[in-house]
């Protein structure tokens, strides 16, 4: 496309009271290499007449539109010209809200302002998507628990085809042992059959689902909308392929073997897995004589809630003892249940089972922590307990003690193996084949051939639950079109697992689909950009190999990277990571931003500060700050980027050569709580500016003129204090000694 | 393969938007109705989520970002649905769009609220503190624009505001208006409201100056909130750094409401964390039934725990009652596992007040069955309407998400019949 450059000023909203919009608009023409008659300047550019001006402009061709105004977060429907290159330059919150009016350092900002706006669409292209070939919109669902049939009964619903696949000989999982399932529907009384027998029928009588039963996942290559699956088989193999994958692996009871001090291992001590199974066949009976329990204790968070076991509650154990404590009455009416609890957790209307059970006086609850459980004779047990309700220290007997077994992901097993090879790797090459060697290998689930690694990765301290935002978006993982659903993902029960994997189908369907039309999915779900590498420059330094959040790039046996674009969600770590810059994306590169740095005007008195703004959290924060009209610093200029992890390190090259005397990244929090939204972007930028620091000093400039700062979308009232406090420390620091170079 | 009829999403809090934007990005079109001036609803007003102490501004801004970017989404704040007719695949809806009487010309830049001479309670702020009758809910609010409050605006014969308009964007004479769309699903998120804690009357709840509420509390830690995020009590502005949280107010009671509300209790450990953070020398006491911190969040609950200055306490709060003399409240309780009675003096106490459904006060019109708490009975429910998060029992943030996601597609199969 031929570009023909338009440049727009709007006066309103205090715009032209804090400006020179004569010399404003002179500096913006000679930028855009327009005449300035031709720079339209208007009262009002979002009103009617405003909008008009610029329509009329590009029916006439003009097809590369800069518009300094208000911040692109608002208006956005009155600013938006298809097919046309638009950048708003924010005049508004940045200049007219939060500096002061008609000064020459506040024009000197909206001079840059404008003119990083215009190179910004010089540099720049129109995105256009890169849909690859011969894509497949079929689903993938591992696993034929309550989630996954869930899921694949769902995403069939919608047209989608679907392809299950359960390890063992029948589909149902842990919800087909079940005796009965706890209330699902108010008034939450009555206990109910188990649903999934129903999903069973129904998804095995649905035409879109394809099943694969007593088969596990072999290997799982490729990308969405091009993943070749091979499933294994009674020992033989076959490959499918398919456009997104659903995990539901779902989880095991926690070893019971290791619950010796709950008394697990003496004939009468049972789990609560094997009492669904006693509830199943007819009596609840003592294992040790055959005889009716007539005492039946229940010991909650065996194994759950315990920093030497499960760190985490399971969730549904003491709905599920409830239950079980309504079997034991219901089959016997003579019996009766305790249940001894650390707290009882009920959440939501499932209270009102609970209070149901209360009013049933067979059965007795006590908080309570249980010390042991030792023999009573006769097969008898003592439950030993403090803490609790009925005194400080109680013994109690029962004939039958039934465990609240905890939850444990199936994907926790290859997690902790892979995090074992991976610390043993870092001893050398011996020592990883010596462990490979002597350790056994659990079940794998997807088996991917990435170079980052063959499952979904788990976060730190999530205990092999499967990464995720974990609040606002859920279902978010750092592989691309795989989604995991259920009790891989948190402990869930048979309702709350039904509801997770229909939105897990969901999320596979809006893969599958944005990935034929050559777009990005969560978080830029319209971006049809896409990291185009120079690959003949690469030097096979594996940096964006090692760096992508997603194990979007792989590599070959040079190293030289392979991007698999279906994987990838638009963050430009890549473009960060490489320090030969040769990735870039049609609209964002690092040509683009460097220039942008380079065209901002660096006066021989006084101090500049260039901040690069994460836009997703610290752009909207400072346009907040704007809004609540705090003043800024005026020796800043903030230039917005998509992640931090986007940084690319030339440009504090690019800064401090031009005589900017700091550099402040300004991101999302990370580590443990990260708040990025591509999870690793602002700890990676982290990372590398710390190597920064070293070659700053090298060059003899002081570490102290680069700073992270982590920032939230809400830390607006204190971002102008931030920044004054980092320009103070500059000032102290003195000027760059390359300015006026 | 993407074919088929708008679905509609009432309600724009985060199970509505969550909802529609999923809707949206599989490639289906959908409206939200929402009711207030703004999208973000309840999470909107809170500080910070658990259990990662993260503000929902920022989730809030890429879902916005969301509908910014796709066309397939489409919204009316302050709307209502007037009616409900038809079947899955085809329901005809009556929206009743309230006025703003500020039109899409507001650029947002204040000038109204300053002129306007009326005050009126910040209800964004749960009435802890006034704003004008010319107002935006908060300062990162979604659409950016002003409106006027119908109720307290004094009307033509003020118009002040009207005169202060540079950009021509206020219009006194706006009228409601009455749209009829055609829709093949229905999505209810009308959300929550918070348990009315005057009807709590030994924890003096709407009585006792310093006895605030779980939501205020949100407010006052929040910086756009009443007090720019000090945690000052509402009697005198003084530092709180004494606080006690009173669980299951409301929740969990018989007489008042008998489920548990879910999020409570990790809301006022969270809310423990903002004292904590705030003042040093604080403390906070926290009176509990059961301590209700499922699945992952156990974590969060252990590491407030850890903290030695905030205590748990085991037991129910018997009365509250006010010293007037200091503006101080005194806090009676029993404390289950020491077997004794506590009396306690506090500078402040948090009610962590229950959630109640929407649906509870305002019924949706369709034909649509609730339990005596007024939840919507999900087995009720006409094919191709579906309720979403709080409508159907108290559930967090992390779970609205999850089932707004679900119900996303629901209604594509619903919209495809």
């Amino acid at each position: 496309m031929e570009k023909k450059y338009g440049v727009y000023i709007c006066k309103g909203c205090g715009i032209g009271e804090a400006l020179n919009i004569d010399e404003l608009t002179k500096d913006a023409a000679r930028a855009a290499k327009i005449e300035p008659d031709a720079v339209r300047v208007h009262p009002v550019l979002c009103s009617p007449e405003g909008l008009e001006l610029i329509k009329n402009d590009v029916k006439a061709g003009i097809n590369t539109l800069t518009i300094g105004a208000c911040s692109p977060r608002v208006k956005y429907e009155e600013f938006d010209f298809p097919g046309a290159i638009t950048e708003r330059v924010n005049l508004r919150e940045l200049i007219a809200w939060s500096q002061e009016p008609k000064t020459e350092d506040t024009d000197m900002i909206a001079t840059d302002y404008m003119r990083m706006g215009i190179i910004k669409t010089q540099k720049g292209e129109l995105p256009e998507p890169n849909i690859l070939q011969d894509l497949s919109k079929t689903i993938l669902v591992v696993g034929g628990g309550i989630s996954g049939l869930t899921a694949a009964i769902e995403a069939a619903n919608v047209g989608y085809q679907v392809v299950l696949v359960e390890k063992e000989a029948e589909l149902g999982g842990w919800a087909a042992e079940l005796y009965k399932q706890t209330p699902m529907e108010y008034p939450y009384e009555k206990l109910e059959d188990p649903l999934v027998f129903s999903k069973v029928k129904e998804a095995e009588s649905n035409p879109n689902i394809k099943i694969f039963k007593s088969s596990v996942v072999e290997k799982t290559d490729g990308q969405p909308g091009l993943f070749d699956v091979t499933i294994r088989k009674n020992g033989s193999s076959e490959t499918i392929k398919v456009g997104a994958i659903i995990m539901a692996a779902g989880w095991k009871p926690y070893d019971a073997s290791k619950l010796g001090h709950f008394g697990y291992g003496k004939p009468n001590v049972i789990t609560s897995i094997q009492m669904e199974d006693m509830a199943k066949k007819g009596k609840i009976i003592r294992p040790s004589d055959g005889k009716e329990a007539k005492k039946v204790a229940f010991i909650q968070c065996a194994g759950s809630r315990d920093p030497n076991h499960l760190p985490y509650c399971s969730s549904f154990c003491c709905a599920t003892s409830l239950k079980q404590a309504k079997y034991v009455r219901e089959k016997n009416s003579d019996a009766i249940a305790m249940i001894f609890y650390k707290d009882i957790r009920t959440p939501g209307q499932t209270e009102l089972f609970y209070k149901n059970m209360q009013n049933d006086p067979g059965v007795l609850l006590t908080k309570a922590d249980v010390t042991g459980v030792s023999d009573a004779g006769n097969g008898n047990l003592f439950v030993e307990a403090e803490n609790t309700l009925l005194g400080e220290k109680i013994r109690i007997e029962a004939d039958l003690v039934v465990l609240a077994i905890g939850v444990v992901p199936a994907t926790r097993a290859p997690q902790e193996y892979l995090d074992r090879l991976t610390e043993v790797s870092k001893k050398g090459d011996d020592a990883k084949k010596a462990y490979i060697e002597s350790t056994p290998k659990p079940d794998f689930i997807l088996n991917l051939q990435y170079r980052q690694g063959p499952e979904i990765p788990s976060l730190e301290d999530a205990y092999g639950f499967a990464d995720s935002n974990f609040i606002c978006f859920q279902y978010e993982t750092r592989r691309t079109g795989i989604y995991a659903a259920g009790c891989v993902r948190q402990p869930m029960n048979v309702t709350d697992a039904q509801l997770d994997a229909a939105g897990t189908a969901l999320k596979a369907i809006q893969a599958v689909e944005h990935i034929a039309k050559g777009i990005a999915v969560h978080p830029r779900a319209w971006d049809a950009s896409f990291p185009d590498p120079l690959l003949i420059k690469c030097t096979a330094c594996k940096r964006c190999t090692e760096e992508c959040p997603f194990g979007a790039i792989d590599e070959d046996e040079k190293g030289i990277p392979f991007f698999k674009i279906n994987r990838c969600r638009r963050c430009g770590t890549c473009m960060g990571a490489c320090p030969e810059r040769i990735v870039s994306f049609k609209d964002y590169s690092v040509d683009m931003i460097g220039s942008m740095i380079k065209s901002v005007e660096v006066p021989d008195e006084g101090f500049r500060i260039i901040v690069l703004a994460c836009e997703n959290d610290a752009y909207p924060a400072l346009d907040s700050a704007g809004i609540n009209k705090k003043r800024l610093n005026p020796s800043v200029r903030i230039i917005p980027v998509r992640c931090l992890g986007s940084t690319n390190l030339v440009w504090v090259a690019d800064a401090f050569s031009r005589g900017i005397d700091g550099l402040i990244l300004l991101g999302c929090k990370f580590g443990e709580n990260y708040q990025c939204h591509f999870v690793k972007g602002s700890e990676l930028a982290d990372y590398r500016f710390s190597k920064v620091q070293e070659t700053l000093s090298k060059l003899q400039l002081e570490s102290d003129r680069c700073q992270l700062i982590q920032i939230a979308i809400s830390d607006y009232d204190k971002l102008p204090e931030i920044i004054e406090g980092f320009v103070k420390k500059i000032e102290e620091v003195g000027p760059n000694p390359f300015k006026g170079f | 393969m993407t074919e088929g009829k708008t679905v509609l999403v009432v309600g724009g809090g985060m199970s509505g938007l969550t909802t529609a934007v999923e809707v949206a990005e599989a490639g289906y079109k959908v409206i939200i109705a929402e009711k207030t001036p703004y999208l973000g609803g309840r999470v909107a007003q809170l500080n910070k989520y658990f259990p990662k102490l993260c503000p929902p501004n920022c989730g809030l801004e890429i879902n916005f970002k969301r509908i910014k970017n796709n066309a397939d989404v489409s919204f009316y704040t302050l709307a209502e649905v007037e009616k409900i007719s038809g079947q899955e695949g085809d329901f005809d809806v009556t929206l009743k769009i309230n006025p703003r009487y500020v039109n899409d010309k507001c650029v947002g830049c204040n000038a109204c609220a300053e002129a306007c001479p009326v005050e009126m309670p910040n209800e964004f702020n749960f009435g802890l503190n006034k704003t004008k009758a010319a107002y935006i809910p908060h300062n990162q609010a979604f659409p950016f624009k002003y409106a006027i409050d119908g109720k307290h605006c004094k009307g033509a014969s003020c118009a002040k505001c009207v005169e202060a308009c540079k950009y021509d964007a206020i219009d006194l004479n706006m009228k409601p208006e009455t749209i009829n769309i055609n829709v093949g699903a229905i999505a209810l998120a009308t959300g929550w409201d918070l348990y009315d804690v005057t009807k709590l009357d030994n924890l003096g709840g709407g009585k006792i100056k310093n006895v605030i509420t779980n939501m205020q509390m949100e407010r006052l830690a929040s910086p756009n909130g009443s007090t720019a995020g000090k945690i000052l009590r509402p009697s005198d502005d003084k530092e709180a750094k004494n606080i006690a949280f009173v669980q299951c107010a409301g929740s969990r009671d018989e007489n008042h409401l008998p489920y548990c509300s879910f999020i409570c209790c990790m809301a006022s450990l969270k809310q423990a964390t903002y004292l904590r953070e705030q003042y040093p020398d604080s403390k906070a006491q926290i009176f509990y039934i059961d301590i209700r911190t499922p699945g992952r969040y156990e974590q969060f609950y252990w590491k407030v725990k850890d903290d030695p200055n905030v205590t748990l306490t085991k037991g129910k709060v018997a009365k509250i009652t006010e010293d007037p003399s200091s503006g101080d409240v005194i806090v009676e309780a029993e404390d289950i596992l020491a077997g004794k009675k506590i009396k306690a003096r506090f500078d402040m106490v948090v009610l962590a007040a229950g959630m109640v459904p929407s649906t509870k006060g305002s019924k949706i019109s369709a034909d649509i069955s609730y339990t005596e708490d007024g939840f919507v009975k999900p087995s009720s429910l006409k094919k191709g309407i579906y309720a979403v998060g709080t409508l159907k029992s108290p559930v967090d943030v992390a779970k609205s998400v999850q089932d707004a996601t679900g119900v996303a597609i629901k209604s594509i199969q619903s919209a495809r019949r």
